[in-house]
């Protein structure tokens, strides 16, 4: 009876033919539940929208919005519901992309922020990680580091960057220190609460069963914080790609981020739309790209 | 109130594997000093299936993680008689879940080999054969929670024998599942337990199961868990949980055990209704 009553009050909740699905496979081993007339006609809409999972649906749906967006402003644009002069259309976007990419210059100042995003990203990511993991372990470690990343946590990145640049100079190493920097704090915090919430009686079996504490670490503490670093990692490189713009914004010759200084400085608006989407879409691509990166590392948990 | 030494009950001709002198736990909370453990005393012969049963808060848990090395005694002495050359002291099978999600069955089960760094043909040897045992070889790559709760605790019971322990530590490994699964994975853990004979600590709160699996039981006392009496169970092994508990002395153990529980739950009943009072 009681599955029953929990299932009805999610009927009543499911707003979206998915949830209704799941619904519906969850109700599908439960006869006694079609008797219910509420649930059976649940489950008739359900089967209606077709055989497809939940997640399959969810992963089209993350690909058609942004393109449905894109339809829109260029009605919008053509329309002159939009100024053409600060929203250019994205047909002519797509023209200006055709010429950035044509002449190299798009692809040239990608690579240049990929690199150093990835290097960045590894720079910060790793030693988070390991300190992270080692400050959810043990106590000490934690009081210790614990006052000196909520002190400087809060700091805006972007507010160090003149520091950044007296200390690494012009070149790659202070670009690359902003987005370790960005990197960093995410991936150490979730780090940290990731550990701290794996369930004791598993480091007293780690214990019990005369683990070393490299063996902990590897075998417990990062397995059962992955999931928490996971979303740390995500987070940490969303904080690279805006700290990446802005540190080739200022003293670069290369980027994304110089790409679209230099259009500002020499008013070529479809230019900066150019990278700025550019950016965008490497924001998306590292989604899905984590997403996927998290499928495979994580079994575990998704198993439904 | 007194404890027997071992040495006195009829049939005593093992060596002692586990001897407790003395033994004081106490913790310090907010309400200030509990004694968690006192007084016990206790003599383990080797191969032993050493019951402990106890109203709840009788410290028995906190008596086996002393023995696990999970936990440091406050007074008094644990004296345990060394393994073999390269054998491990002791594994523990935890209440509830104590699986590692992040790992299949076979990487569960073969977590004290890997962590002992054992060869890989030892490793596929023994946990296979435990597995099969258990009948999980179908589940080997199966995730935890893909598993039911009797499953689990196979699994866990698979992992403490796949290390090959000299003494086996069991901490109320049944107590979350449902009846039809406690008979069977008690039948299967006697089996199992049949071909090495290992020193077994059982701690439960079921006189059925201490009745059941046991050579000898401690009955505890709680506020604090001291050791009340120790029986001796004098049925015949290989034991079948089913055809024991038809026989009339199995019922007339079960009782005289209770008899001896009841004054304790009530006593233990009584104080905590007198600190919710007070």
């Amino acid at each position: 009876m009681t599955t029953i009553r929990h299932a009805n009050l999610e009927v009543g909740a499911a707003s979206s033919a998915g949830e209704a699905e799941e619904i519906a496979h969850d109700m599908a081993t439960n006869t006694e539940a079609a008797a219910h007339p509420l649930v059976t006609n649940k489950v008739r809409q359900a089967r209606l929208s077709g055989g497809m999972s939940a997640s399959n649906r969810d992963r089209i749906i993350n690909v058609i919005s942004p393109i449905a967006l894109l339809v829109l402003w260029e009605i919008a644009t053509r329309t002159g519901i939009f100024d053409a002069r600060f929203f250019p259309a994205p047909s002519q976007i797509f023209d200006t992309l055709v010429t950035l990419v044509g002449n190299g210059t798009l692809w040239n100042n990608t690579w240049a922020s990929l690199q150093r995003l990835f290097w960045g990203a590894l720079l910060g990511g790793v030693p988070a990680l390991m300190l992270g993991v080692a400050m959810g372990l043990y106590r000490p470690l934690r009081a210790i580091v614990d006052p000196l990343v909520s002190a400087t946590y809060p700091v805006p990145k972007s507010a160090i960057m003149p520091l950044i640049l007296l200390i690494f100079g012009l070149g790659e190493a202070s670009k690359i220190v902003m987005v370790a920097i960005g990197v960093f704090y995410p991936v150490l915090i979730n780090a940290v609460a990731g550990v701290r919430e794996i369930n004791k009686v598993y480091l007293d079996v780690g214990h019990n069963f005369r683990a070393s504490r490299w063996q902990v670490f590897t075998t417990i503490a990062v397995p059962g914080a992955l999931p928490l670093i996971m979303s740390g990692i995500k987070l940490g490189i969303g904080m690279g790609l805006i700290l990446i713009a802005i540190a080739e914004m200022i003293g670069a010759k290369s980027g994304l981020g110089y790409m679209i200084w230099n259009a500002w400085e020499v008013l070529s608006v479809e230019t900066m739309y150019v990278g700025l989407l550019t950016i965008a879409l490497l924001g998306f691509l590292f989604t899905l790209l984590l997403n996927e990166i998290e499928r495979v590392i994580i079994p575990w948990r998704v198993q439904r | 109130m007194a404890t027997v030494p071992a040495s006195t009950l009829a049939g005593n001709v093992a060596p002692v594997k586990i001897r407790i002198r003395d033994l004081e736990k106490s913790f310090d909370s907010p309400a200030g000093r509990v004694v968690a453990l006192a007084d016990i005393s206790l003599d383990i012969p080797t191969g032993c299936f050493f019951m402990i049963v106890g109203p709840s808060g009788c410290g028995k848990t906190t008596l086996l993680r002393i023995l696990a090395n999970l936990e440091t005694p406050t007074r008094g002495s644990v004296e345990i008689g060394s393994p073999a050359v390269g054998q491990p002291g002791n594994s523990m099978i935890f209440q509830g879940d104590s699986l590692f999600p992040w790992m299949t069955v076979w990487d569960n089960a073969a977590y004290g080999l890997a962590m002992r760094k054992r060869p890989k043909s030892e490793i596929d040897e023994v946990v296979g054969h435990y597995l099969a045992r258990i009948g999980m070889t179908r589940f080997a790559k199966a995730y935890p929670n893909q598993l039911s709760g009797g499953m689990r605790q196979r699994v866990s019971i698979a992992r403490a024998f796949a290390n090959n322990p000299d003494i086996l530590l069991m901490d109320e490994p049944f107590s979350a599942l449902d009846e039809q699964n406690k008979v069977m994975l008690q039948e299967e853990l006697l089996k199992i337990w049949e071909e090495t004979r290992k020193t077994v600590l059982f701690i439960t709160h079921s006189v059925d199961e201490a009745a059941t699996l046991g050579d000898r039981i401690m009955i505890m006392t709680a506020h604090p868990g001291r050791a009340k009496r120790i029986v001796d169970v004098p049925f015949d092994r290989p034991r079948h949980v089913l055809e024991l508990r038809a026989q009339p002395a199995y019922g007339e153990l079960v009782f005289s055990i209770w008899g001896e529980l009841r004054e304790e739950v009530q006593r233990a009943r009584a104080l905590d209704e007198g600190e919710v009072r007070s």
